[in-house]
């Protein structure tokens, strides 16, 4: 067994938030006020079925204020389930919902204080961009001076001034994107739910818009809990990514624990691209586990952070953590017999302009890939298909996972 | 390139077939009642004058326009017949429509609810009544109304009265066998524009604050003006124009326009005077028509 599928196109793209955000791995969002002990949201054992279909099961998730959200997972998976329920559309099997520490099991949809952006927008045709923004401030009953302050705010924050009296229709799919944006956020709910968001725009404005959305957010401080089955758009604006599959939370980490350090198999072949190599442990020592695999003969790797419960287990690496060389590496002192070595040829080369992805086809059959960056321009160090080449990584650049 | 020369020219004649329509069947046939309009009325067959004979030569057919006159028009506004059959023929189809609404809207709302599997059913039970000629229909109307018809029988054994109602021959009777003979014009336009509704726009008004009554208000029932139109003057403009339910059901106090004109013609036969009312009809019903192509029109605009 070589390697799973997945995404394709991940390194520089998954690099860019990390320097982007200042995070620690696995600890609290940024703006997560310690002090305050109840999270704004808090979900215990939430289930929906829809007939023999369980969409959410026994989902426990807590969600901090000021904190942007992502649900990431394949179409299906219960996501937008999940958000319909905390938005009132959908009611609970069993499980409570605690905003503010409040159940809001019996809070009717029109009441809650949680405001959602439709993936399809949703806005009322027959009202222009004024009213649809207005909508929400007139049913708040507030003073008619009070709803156009609000709504010429709103209008100049997403950047549509002079669109006021045109109708849905006479909208490109980015304007109409906005109006939907800023009719969500006029009420300034406690929580903006955003359901897809982006599907409906182009690559490059949905670029543009994920960095807008994330300006967003911080200026005004609100929290964000956004559903996306586009794993890039959850690491580019997320500070804490759920992932989930088949009603249930895989992981609930933020992006760079997602990739680097994914708790299950599913997760490290859902969140970009990985190499896997099943196997047995074979030995154990100072914070080595030694594996011995079908296809990669016998790896080295770190301890795992959390302790693994059979010896049934799968090796992961990245494939930019691949390295390759004509030669074996010069060995390390320390780490010589540690160095995982795999020896095959090269038998497909893509360059995708940041990088070049290489297949190797090992000895024993199985398929790994390795992506390097081409940081210089002219590469004289490149392979090419049908080549013998060394395919190696180091123990930390791996993860063993259950299998 | 080549394909597309293929399907222009058989494209192009499908085109005309609509206009073709419309002449042979409404302009045509129009022109001749407009030309009877104009015509006087004679003891002969046909029984007015004058007649247009080509044969005669040019100069006959000159003599013969010569004596067309606004006559049977200045005499449907002198006769007070006229007059207030048309009015009558207004207020009952203004009426009715009103009533059809108020029935029609709640059931193609029901309708357009109902689970996705069950609305075709739906949708054939208000067609059914069709499979049975709509003579029969009215005459069934006349036995359930009768003294001692089905609906009296009913009222009695309930002793929500305690001697049988007058229902033939009566207003009543009328507007009952009206609205139960066109509600399924009101219906399906209404169930059309609200079955098509995007459901996520209701969940959108619910999100922002409106209760389920304000979220009616606000954005189905504006959304679904276009259906109610088409089905107001689909009710509307044949029910003006009606004859056999007001002839049948209502009593003979008053007429509807469609009565007087059976009566000029078949009774009186007074066929320029029956035409000249035809066409004042059709006068009358051309505002409310191009006033229902302009909402088509802005609501089509809208949506392109």
């Amino acid at each position: 067994m070589g390697l799973a599928g997945g995404m394709t196109e991940e390194s520089p793209e998954i690099d860019a938030p990390k320097t982007d955000v200042p995070e620690t791995p696995g600890g609290p969002a940024p703006a997560a006020d310690a002090a305050d002990d109840v999270p704004l949201l808090r979900i215990e054992g939430v289930s929906r079925t829809f007939g023999n279909f369980r969409a959410v099961d026994r989902l426990s998730l807590d969600v901090r204020a000021g904190e942007f959200f992502a649900l990431l997972g394949p179409s299906g998976c219960g996501k937008t389930t999940l958000l319909r329920m905390l938005a009132g559309f959908e009611t609970p099997d069993e499980g409570r919902i605690l905003l503010g520490g409040r159940d809001i099991a019996p809070v009717l949809p029109h009441e809650r204080p949680v405001n959602m952006m439709f993936q399809n927008y949703a806005l009322f045709p027959h009202l222009n961009v004024r009213d649809n923004i207005a909508f929400g401030l007139k049913r708040a009953s507030l003073a008619r001076a009070a709803i156009d302050t609000r709504v010429a705010e709103m209008v100049a924050l997403v950047k549509l001034e002079g669109m006021e009296k045109r109708k849905p229709d006479q909208l490109s799919g980015g304007q109409r994107q906005r109006v939907a944006l800023a009719r969500s956020l006029a009420r300034r709910p406690k929580i903006l739910l955003l359901d897809e968001p982006l599907a409906a725009l182009d690559k490059k404005l949905r670029e543009s818009t994920q960095l807008e959305l994330m300006e967003l957010q911080r200026r005004l401080g609100m929290t964000f809990i956004i559903v996306t089955h586009d794993q890039e758009e959850a690491m580019t604006m997320a500070n804490r990514i759920g992932v989930m599959d088949a009603g249930r939370l895989e992981q609930v980490a933020s992006p760079r624990d997602l990739y680097e350090a994914p708790q299950s198999r599913w997760v490290a072949e859902f969140v970009g691209d990985v190499n896997l190599f099943d196997g047995e442990v074979a030995s154990r020592e100072h914070n080595r586990l030694t594996v011995s695999t079908r296809d990669g003969g016998t790896l080295a790797v770190a301890e795992p952070r959390n302790a693994i419960t059979s010896t049934a287990v799968s090796v992961a690496i990245r494939p930019e953590k691949v390295k390759l060389s004509r030669r074996g590496p010069v060995p390390d002192a320390v780490n010589s017999q540690a160095i995982n070595r795999l020896e095959g040829v090269v038998t497909d080369v893509s360059y995708l302009g940041g990088l070049t992805v290489y297949k190797v086809k090992l000895d024993s059959g199985a398929v790994v890939r390795a992506s390097i960056a081409n940081t210089a321009r002219l590469d004289r160090d490149t392979y090419s298909a049908g080549q013998r080449v060394v395919a190696w990584f180091t123990p930390d650049d791996c993860v063993v996972l259950d299998r | 390139m080549s394909a597309r020369r293929i399907f222009a020219q058989p494209a192009r004649y499908a085109a005309i077939a609509p206009y073709l329509w419309m002449v042979l069947f409404f302009l045509l046939p129009f022109g001749f009642v407009l030309k009877i309009s104009l015509s006087q009325t004679a003891i002969a067959q046909p029984p007015y004058v004058p007649l247009f004979d080509l044969t005669e030569g040019w100069e006959a057919i000159r003599v013969a326009f010569a004596q067309l006159s606004l006559d049977n028009f200045g005499l449907l506004v002198s006769d007070n017949l006229y007059i207030s059959s048309y009015l009558r023929s207004l207020f009952v189809a203004v009426t009715s429509t009103l009533i059809l609404l108020l029935i029609g809207y709640p059931i193609a709302y029901g309708m357009a609810r109902l689970p996705q599997r069950w609305q075709p059913i739906a949708m054939m039970l208000v067609i059914v009544p069709f499979w049975t000629s709509f003579l029969i229909r009215i005459y069934a109307w006349i036995n359930i109304l009768q003294h001692d018809g089905l609906l009296n029988k009913i009222l009695l054994a309930l002793h929500l009265v305690s001697t049988p109602v007058v229902w033939l021959s009566t207003d009543s009777a009328m507007y009952i066998g009206i609205v139960y003979s066109y509600l399924p014009f009101m219906i399906l336009p209404l169930y059309a524009t609200l079955a098509r509704m995007d459901a996520s726009l209701l969940e959108a008004a619910s999100d922002l604050g409106a209760s389920p009554w304000r979220a009616f208000w606000l954005v189905t029932f504006p959304l679904s003006l276009p259906g109610v139109g088409a089905g107001a003057l689909l009710c509307f403009i044949p029910i003006v124009g009606e004859f056999v339910i007001p002839d049948l059901l209502a009593g003979s106090g008053s007429m509807m326009i469609g009565q007087t004109l059976w009566l000029e013609f078949f009774t009186n036969k007074d066929w320029p005077v029956a035409s000249a009312a035809a066409v004042a009809l059709l006068l009358l019903l051309v505002p409310p028509l191009l006033l229902y192509d302009r909402l088509q029109r802005r609501t089509l605009g809208e949506a392109g």
